[in-house]
């Protein structure tokens, strides 16, 4: 018995370690400035809870079949204060130096805002889709109203038309994006809350109903990514997704002019 | 109820003990053995059980208060200013509040003579309390009934917040009226209820002695029922206090 | 409240088994109900996996599931398990049959309130399943329920009715835990018997015990949290309902509802994120309740059957006392993406790194009592090995969790959802196994078949691995939790594989439990019949008779002399020394 406890904890630990060593099942490639220091944080992580992991397992189903009762003596003990002690003590330096060596990236994205001159982008969320809205040329979002949010109408986020700063407002279904440019997200909800999530940015943000909630990254890879919505919303959570399409500035300009150009001429 | 032994070896569990040892016997752990349970054992007990029943209401209270700190701070978003806006705005509080307070009070200083009475009482009974005469004659004299005027007290103060609370509605202040009158319903409401209990709990312990229970567990009944009592009262102070001074 | 402590036993079919006062019956009803619960939560996550890999299945009975039918099943799993069986069978159930016999005590303190609590526990649970059959069924917000989901009827089929119900039955459930939590906690400080000092107690009466003082403290506000959303949902409060919403065309909720005043309701200023800090100021401290009594449960096995003194005993108790406190100063690691502000998230996360040191001490310690011991591998010690395989499995994953920045990408995923089952789902379940094949020649005066035991623990082993394991890869691929089907994105496409697997395991896995209730059952009328003390074990429940008598100890009150862990004793006849024994050990 305690052979075949050792085999299977064995077993268990060397093919769940082997399928977390080969990334089987890889993260989407990285397109983001802090989503590399994520990864990299992650990876430091990754190897430190690895080698407890295995330490931990391997010895549990070793001693089970080492101690296993062949008529032994066992050895009274109540334990060892200095053991007891050491361990704690460099559990403890380990667990919050690891923490501690993460808040860097951790102030980066979240203890500053953006930096002027970001692309702004005001993030809407509703049951069940995503809708982006761009300044236009003024550089400022007109007032909305939640009488007005019809998307049947073509004014899903309730833009109101008495508001002059509004009349630019670009509103996709798809967000589009400059690559090497910081992004301002101004997040919100119309109905419950929802989570802007864009795996390959390692982006995640609640979208909060009563709350603007601003946020930041830069993307730096030219492709598609897709968004999905990661907090329970409603029957059609599953479905939620978006895409984010970051594309060369010169192209960003260009698909921005035609859009505030089909706006205003409507 | 002390027993002594001599030392004997005894295993105290020790990092890295090395086996028996001579120490001195521990302390009694509890209800002590072999002789049954006597009220003063049914007294502390009770009184530990209330006690921690009484930090879980605390832990209710407390909650409410941290929302209602909260909530008078946070801004919520509005689209008309396009800001963050504050919708604070205080109710003004009844003043049939502080009679409610004073009534209250009152019932506090009635239901400590009524445990004064139970424990002279007590202490003057033969048989060790175990008799089965009524409350409310003391060395052979009728006693004031306080037992029965803090129950009529406690009613008093809670026919008087229905009162106040009729008073608020009549004024149009409703629970969902704005944050500061949803927040003085929902304290004094829970308040009341607890008390309703506890005006319960006074008219159990009120008839007790027609139930033909023993001075003992008389005894026990309103020394317990007193500290709910008591704590309820503190508790309507601090929650008048909160919803005067922290507007 | 005037009863004699020492009562007589009861007479008659309903004094003895509905409406009992006697621990002993308490403690089981309690666990049937969760045995109940656990069944019906099993059933509800079978049909889950079912959907996730074939979503257009069309099953026998039950037809079509539909995505928001998904959901219902994934809220009300959720809830079921984590309240009626993880806070019930190992705290309510064996707490309640063993607490007060290992401190040598004849009952609970109160036992009509512990009687109270179980039948509040009962109608809880009623009412919970009640939100099944009203229209539009049962709650799809999640067992977290967040707002404003929850609290805007028209968000969702089931918001309506089933969630009032949720809450109700929530709200019952929390005070019946408070009677609980505070009957736990006066006998502990009031009722042991003489020689039983708190450093004396068996590592499974100090969980107990803290556990009981963390229910007591969260509880309440989980109270609290509840009559706020109820008033929000019904009476048109904005406690956490904000302004200036449109759900699908509505501006005001209910559609058309008037508040008390006679006008329409309008929602404003209430702040979603106050449900997240009342929900999960409980909701951490829950989690503990879930786990610590199946660690008391851990230590004293590994203990008994490696015949050696649990190693560190005090660092233990310590242990789980600092678990205890520090359980209360991290509830916002659930809510760093909230929108909640990032210099709390800071300091809620060197707190959780913090939480992981006594847990990590509690795994040191287990494996020091191993070590060096002569290891027995009855049923409860099998299930007690592989307690710590999954509890450090499960354990690991938080050290990601807990900071924030990698929290970004794992929030709401399926590492998420690996991490709490490994630890909940499969730890916390394993110790209630453990307990259950340990105590069941006490309760039952049988004993359960150690084959099918076997049996039990290996497909239950390698299925839960199966079945858990894998979801840190979805997660750390960014497959997120909740998800109804995986057909609507791309990047989920090639994860579908891995659920199909899962589901497998899943199977075989739930088939696995069939066993267990089987040997359950056959045991108690034709299990072979147990000795007083089947174990060699120590403590004071195996010296009295299986079953014990009425008042536990027949009238003779123990008196205590050593510690609970007193195996292979230099110098001591036999490898154990019994917590009543003499004080002076002879060797012969």
């Amino acid at each position: 018995m305690g052979l075949a406890l050792l085999f299977i904890i064995w077993l268990i630990t060397l093919s769940s370690t082997y399928y977390f060593v080969i990334q089987k099942w890889a993260p989407l490639p990285v397109a983001s400035a802090n989503g590399v220091a994520i990864d990299h944080h992650f990876t430091w992580t990754y190897i430190l809870m690895g080698i407890i992991f295995l330490a931990a397992q391997l010895a549990l189903g070793y001693l089970v079949w080492k101690y296993r009762d062949r008529g032994q003596k066992v050895q009274y003990s109540h334990g060892n204060t200095t053991m007891e002690v050491t361990w704690t003590l460099l559990t403890a330096i380990l667990f919050i130096g690891l923490n501690l060596s993460g808040e860097k990236i951790w102030a980066e994205a979240r203890f500053q805002g953006a930096a002027p001159g970001a692309v702004q982008v005001e993030v809407t969320g509703l049951q069940f889709a995503w809708y982006f809205r761009y300044p236009g040329p003024d550089g400022k979002l007109g007032r909305t109203k939640p009488e007005l949010e019809d998307a049947s109408v073509g004014n899903p986020v309730g833009v109101d038309p008495d508001d002059p700063a509004g009349k630019d407002d670009v509103v996709t279904g798809t967000m589009y994006l400059p690559v090497d440019r910081e992004a301002e997200l101004v997040l919100r909800s119309q109905d419950v809350i929802h989570s802007l999530f864009i795996p390959a940015m390692r982006f995640k943000q609640d979208a909060v109903p009563g709350l603007m909630i601003h946020m930041h990254f830069t993307p730096t890879k030219i492709g598609n990514y897709e968004i999905a919505c990661a907090e329970l919303c409603g029957l059609g959570h599953y479905k939620m997704h978006g895409m984010l399409k970051v594309v060369s500035q010169a192209d960003y300009d260009k698909w921005l002019a035609a859009k505030v150009a089909e706006k205003l001429a409507q | 109820m002390v027993t002594t032994f001599s030392p004997v070896a005894v295993d105290e569990p020790k990092i890295g003990g090395r086996g028996p040892t001579i120490v001195p016997p521990p302390r009694d752990g509890g209800w002590g053995g072999g002789r049954p349970e006597d009220h003063r054992d049914r007294l502390r007990r009770y009184r530990i059980g209330m006690f921690f029943a009484l930090t879980a209401v605390v832990m209710i209270f407390v909650s409410f208060t941290s929302a209602y700190i909260v909530r008078q701070g946070v801004g919520t978003w509005s689209d008309a200013s396009a800001r963050y806006v504050t919708d604070w705005q205080p109710i003004s509080l009844p003043p049939l509040l502080w009679v409610n307070t004073v009534i209250l009070l009152l019932s506090s200083f009635t239901l400590a003579m009524a445990q004064r009475t139970l424990s002279r009482k007590l202490k003057a009974a033969p048989r060790g309390g175990a008799s089965l005469e009524p409350v409310l004659i003391v060395n052979g004299q009728r006693s004031i009934p306080w037992l029965g005027i803090t129950f009529v007290l406690g009613a008093g103060f809670l026919v008087g917040q229905l009162l106040a609370w009729g008073q608020l509605r009549h004024l149009g202040i409703f629970v969902s009226t704005n944050p500061s009158s949803s927040f003085f319903y929902v304290l004094t409401g829970t308040h009341a209820l607890h008390l309703l209990g506890g005006v319960l709990a006074l008219g159990y312990a009120g008839i007790t002695s027609l139930l033909r229970k023993p001075l003992v567990t008389r005894f026990v009944v309103v020394d317990v029922t007193a500290l709910y009592w008591h704590f309820m009262d503190f508790l309507w102070i601090y929650i008048f206090a909160l919803l005067h001074f922290a507007r | 409240m005037s009863e004699q402590h020492a009562h007589a036993a009861p007479t008659g079919f309903i004094r003895k088994y509905v409406f009992s006062l006697d621990h002993k019956v308490i403690g089981i009803q309690y666990y049937f109900l969760a045995l109940v619960a656990v069944f019906v939560g099993m059933f509800l996550s079978l049909f889950m996996r079912i959907h996730l890999v074939w979503p257009e299945a069309n099953l026998p009975w039950i037809g079509h599931i539909k995505p928001e039918q998904y959901l219902t099943l994934l809220t009300m799993h959720g809830t079921i398990m984590v309240f009626f069986v993880l806070t019930t069978a190992p705290q309510s159930g064996f707490g309640n049959y063993f607490l007060p016999i290992q401190i040598g005590a004849p009952d609970m303190a109160f036992p009509t309130l512990n009687m109270l609590s179980f039948w509040t526990t009962f109608v809880s649970f009623v009412v919970m399943i009640a939100a099944f059959f009203v229209e539009g069924g049962a709650p799809l917000s999640g067992w977290t329920n967040y707002v404003t989901l929850s609290a805007i009827p028209s968000s969702g089929p089931g918001q309506g009715l089933g969630e009032d119900l949720w809450v109700i039955s929530i709200a019952i459930f929390c005070v019946a835990s408070l009677m609980g939590a505070l009957n736990f906690i006066t006998t502990t400080l009031d009722l042991r018997a003489r020689g039983m000092s708190l450093f004396r107690m068996p590592l499974t009466c100090w969980a107990w015990f803290v556990t009981a003082m963390l229910g007591l403290l969260a509880f309440g506000v989980l109270l609290a949290g509840g009559i706020l959303l109820l008033l929000d949902r019904n009476l048109g409060t904005s406690f956490f309902v904000p302004g200036g919403l449109n759900v699908s065309g509505n501006l005001s909720f209910p559609p058309g509802g008037l508040n008390p005043g006679g006008h329409p309701i309008t929602h404003t200023g209430g702040s979603p994120l106050l449900w997240q800090h009342l929900f999960w100021f409980f909701g951490h401290p829950e989690v503990y309740i879930a786990i610590l009594p199946g660690m008391g449960v851990a230590s004293q096995l590994l203990s008994t059957f490696s015949r050696k003194p649990i190693f560190g005993y005090k660092a233990m108790v310590y242990a789980i006392l600092a678990i205890g406190i520090l359980g209360f100063l991290v509830w916002g690691h659930h809510m760093f993406m909230s929108g909640m502000s990032p210099y709390s998230a800071f300091a809620f996360s060197i707190m959780t790194m913090a939480i992981g040191v006594p847990s990590a001490i509690k795994t040191f310690n287990w494996l020091g009592t191993i070590w060096g011991g002569r290891v027995r591998f009855s049923s409860p010690m099998l299930f007690a090995i592989g307690f710590v395989s999954l509890f450090v499995s499960g354990g690991l994953s938080g050290p990601f969790l807990a900071q924030p920045v990698l929290d970004i990408p794992l929030h709401d995923t399926y590492f998420v959802v690996g991490h709490f089952h490994l630890i909940m789902g499969v730890a916390a379940i394993f110790g209630i196994f453990a307990g259950s094949y340990y105590w069941f020649p006490k309760m039952f005066g049988r004993m359960m078949n150690e084959t099918l035991a076997r049996i039990h623990f290996f497909i239950t082993l390698v299925g839960t691995y199966a079945i858990f394991m894998p979801m840190h890869y979805l997660g750390m691929a960014g497959h997120p939790r909740r998800y109804s089907q995986l057909t609507e994105l791309n990047y989920l496409h090639p994860l579908i594989g891995l659920q199909e697997f899962m589901s497998i395991a899943a199977f075989i896995t739930i088939a696995a439990q069939f066993v267990f209730v089987f040997n359950l059952f056959w045991s108690m009328k034709k299990g072979k019949k147990a000795e007083i003390n089947p174990w060699e074990a120590t403590t004071l429940e195996w010296t009295v008779p299986s079953p014990p008598p009425h008042d536990n100890f027949g009238g003779v009150t123990p008196v205590v002399n050593h510690g609970p862990y007193e195996y292979s004793v230099p110098g001591a006849a036999k490898d154990y020394v019994m917590q009543t024994d003499p004080a002076t050990v002879s060797a012969h």
